[in-house]
């Protein structure tokens, strides 16, 4: 990666001998992408983030649908525990721009059920969006069944499978998706490059218009040095995945165990199983989650809550409530993730000193409601 | 033995700046936290509204001190439980024909309320801001609330609605300093922020007056009324109770003024009229402060009349009276010389020498 940030400064979209160097870095970095997760260098894009790959896929596929005419405004399918990314990009095409919105059902483990998508899809269906792994609960998702009900309706399927590469194996083909996005900081490559796998012959408007970048479907100069990073990130995290997978289960495993043993009040939140490997998450009864974090923090560890405390009034997670945990437990919700660094020593260190934490968050509201 | 945990409540402006920093030197852990607060969101323009005293800048300037001193810094959201708690009712005192002080409400349940727990699940044992005020512990094991030692910055006023559980966990480290040397020891410390201009005007206010936020945000309040004379005669017309203080006498544009007439200020807001009533500048003192609520620093109301001084703004001189508990939880101070400008809705706070003996707000008359 580092040579193009200096030496190699070229535009790959430039005719000259410093673009070309680039374009042959480029073409190779989508050739790695595409190989890691089973498709071919062509319908690899490069974009700014995971985000933006979110955007591309709903809507370039929502109104390229709804452009060949016959569906009437369109309707979406996606589920009530998305990413941002896609949550708020289908609020908006429904508010601003009339499509229909469906957000399937969950169990209590934040499972779809395949069936529920069938019945949701309709003549007017543009496109199902269904996450393979969940941010705040790690559960994953059927996604290769739901693929297949897509494809028995032709309805373009998109997956946002941010949380994955590091950890599970992709093969859009065995998933049956159309799109898939991916952000390369989360499979330790660089932040600010994502991935949007766009398979071909899928109906698709560029949302941004420009040049021919990326072969028109995100316009604007690409990242050369993110892309060539992300390529040898995605390199790297497939020689280690299957062992790293394995030694974090059983670390997740002995913290989920350690959590439930020496926490009062305390539920583990996702699938027990079916959930991504490196992903431990929790919530307590009577915990204000921001607290928590930051005294987690200060001792050293750098955890997440999804409870959203954009105003000191805290606002429980929606991913949690649409699970069905009550609002008094789901204010309370903890995220940890381990990584490739991660030792049993540090699952051993937090289990000492979360208990403690927890313990301190509960009695200062109890001695504060600030009234 | 572990440092002792304290929290400071950071602005990215001077005091609290060196606040944190006179805490790093003394050995204690420090942990920087600023408030995102609520700001009006004036016009209909996309742009993000913020309030004066967290602006992008003023964040980045906290986090780049917190860097600076080495310690940890985060910046949490306060918004909803600003408006809820300093904002709405600050409006609601406005549309009670009052003058209300925000500080008070956000000092008690912003500061001393939301942000003190957080630093207590923390595991902080206290929480410092940059205010000019002092703690110390009594003889009787009591927490008092002391003036800052810069006369001109002392800030104890706003900070009388604390009590004993607060002042327990309460540090003002600069209390001890005059601004003079505050901006001194930002400079000896390397502070960036040593030279910055002082906040004014209320921080959630980002366009125009208070008057203008009324409008907007409770256009009830703008009911035009009569201004009269103290013997009863219209001389005017008001646009609205709100825009008006007691003490004003720009403004009023009274229509039946003679040219060589003194001049009239107004000595009272008639709620009950919606009336504007106005006088002389004799006309203009009380002989006494009424408060409904009585806070008293010690948690105990003194079980006879009291002599003391009080403090009926933020910037009055201190006026020396009696103070009398009332048995409902009430009080009224007698002051020895009629006060002018003596403001429902302002606090009225009462001093033993450099301690605060307590407080409360100024109720109207009717």
């Amino acid at each position: 990666m580092q040579p193009f940030w200096r030496e190699a400064f070229g535009n790959a979209a430039s005719l000259h001998h410093f673009g070309r160097e680039a374009a042959a870095a480029l073409d190779e970095a989508h050739a790695i992408l595409g190989c890691a997760i089973g498709a071919r260098a062509g319908e690899v894009v490069f974009t700014g983030c995971g985000s933006e790959a979110d955007n591309l896929a709903l809507r370039g596929v929502a109104f390229a649908m709804r452009h060949a005419g016959r569906r009437g405004p369109g309707h979406i399918i996606t589920t009530p525990i998305e990413h941002h990314a896609v949550e708020a990009t289908a609020c908006q095409l429904r508010d601003l721009f009339g499509f229909d919105l469906t957000l399937l059902p969950v169990d209590g483990c934040g499972r779809v059920d395949p069936d529920d998508v069938r019945r949701a899809i309709r003549a007017d269906t543009v496109i199902v969006s269904v996450m393979l792994a969940n941010n705040e609960v790690g559960t994953l998702q059927p996604i290769s069944e739901i693929g297949a009900i897509c494809r028995e309706h032709g309805i373009p399927f998109h997956s946002d499978a941010v949380q994955a590469p590091a950890y599970l194996p992709l093969d859009v083909n065995a998933l049956n998706v159309d799109l898939l996005a991916l952000s390369s900081h989360k499979f330790y490559g660089p932040k600010g490059v994502g991935v949007l796998y766009l398979r071909e012959g899928t109906p698709y408007i560029p949302p941004i218009t420009g040049g021919g970048h990326e072969r028109g479907r995100r316009p604007g100069t690409v990242n050369v040095a993110g892309a060539v990073g992300s390529a040898a990130a995605m390199r790297y995290v497939a020689r280690q995945r299957d062992a790293q997978s394995a030694r974090l289960v059983a670390l997740r495993d002995r913290l989920i165990a350690g959590v439930l043993d020496r926490v009062p009040d305390a539920r583990l939140t996702g699938h027990p199983t079916e959930r991504l490997p490196h992903l431990a998450s929790f919530v307590f009864k009577d915990v204000d989650g921001e607290s928590l974090l930051m005294a987690l923090d200060v001792e050293g560890f750098a955890v997440s809550t999804g409870s959203a405390c954009t105003s000191g009034n805290p606002e429980p997670s929606p991913v949690l409530l649409a699970m069905g945990i009550p609002p008094a437990w789901a204010l309370g919700s903890l995220r940890i993730s381990l990584g490739y660094d991660t030792r049993a020593e540090d699952i051993e260190a937090l289990l000492e000193v979360l208990p403690r934490c927890v313990e301190r968050v509960r009695r200062s509201a109890l001695a504060f409601s600030h009234g | 033995m572990a440092k002792t945990r304290v929290v400071v409540a950071m602005s990215g402006g001077v005091d609290s700046s060196v606040a944190a920093a006179l805490l790093v030197q003394q050995g204690y852990e420090v942990i920087g936290i600023m408030l995102r607060l609520w700001a009006d969101e004036a016009g209909s323009g996309a742009a993000m509204h913020v309030n004066r005293c967290c602006t992008p800048e003023a964040v980045a300037d906290a986090r780049a001190i917190a860097r600076l001193l080495g310690i940890p810094f985060y910046d949490i959201h306060a918004e909803g439980v600003f408006k809820q708690r300093v904002v709405d009712p600050w409006v609601a005192a406005y549309a009670d024909a009052t003058t209300p002080n925000p500080c008070f409400n956000c000092n008690r349940s912003v500061r001393f309320g939301f942000l003190l727990q957080k630093a207590l699940a923390l595991g902080a044992d206290y929480l410092a801001t940059g205010h000019y005020a002092r703690v110390v512990r009594k003889a009787d094991g009591r927490f008092g609330l002391l003036r800052g030692k810069d006369a001109h910055k002392d800030q104890s006023y706003v900070l009388h609605v604390l009590g004993q559980r607060e002042l327990a966990h309460a540090m003002f480290p600069v209390g001890d300093y005059t601004k003079e040397e505050v901006r001194a020891m930002a400079r000896a410390f390397g502070l960036p922020t040593a030279e910055r201009a002082e906040s004014q005007d209320l921080c959630f206010l980002t366009q125009g007056d208070y008057r203008d936020f009324l409008v907007r945000h409770a256009p009830a309040v703008a009911r035009p009324g009569p201004i009269l004379d103290t013997r009863g005669q219209v001389i005017g017309q008001h646009a609205g109770l709100p825009f008006y203080t007691i003490g004003q006498r720009k403004g009023l544009h009274l229509t039946t003024r003679s040219a060589n007439a003194e001049p009239l200020y107004v000595i009272r807001l008639d709620r009950a009229n919606n009336a504007l009533v106005v006088g002389s500048a004799e006309e203009l003192g009380t002989p006494a402060a009424r408060v409904r609520a009585m806070h008293y620093v010690s948690g105990k109301a003194p079980a006879d009349p009291l002599r003391c001084t009080a403090k009926i703004r933020y910037k009055a001189r201190e006026a020396a009276g009696w103070l009398h508990p009332a048995p409902d939880g009430g009080a009224t101070f007698v002051f020895d010389d009629r006060q002018r400008d003596v403001t429902p809705g302002q606090g009225l706070v009462c001093y033993a020498g450099d301690e605060v003996i307590g407080g409360g707000v100024i109720t109207p008359d009717d």
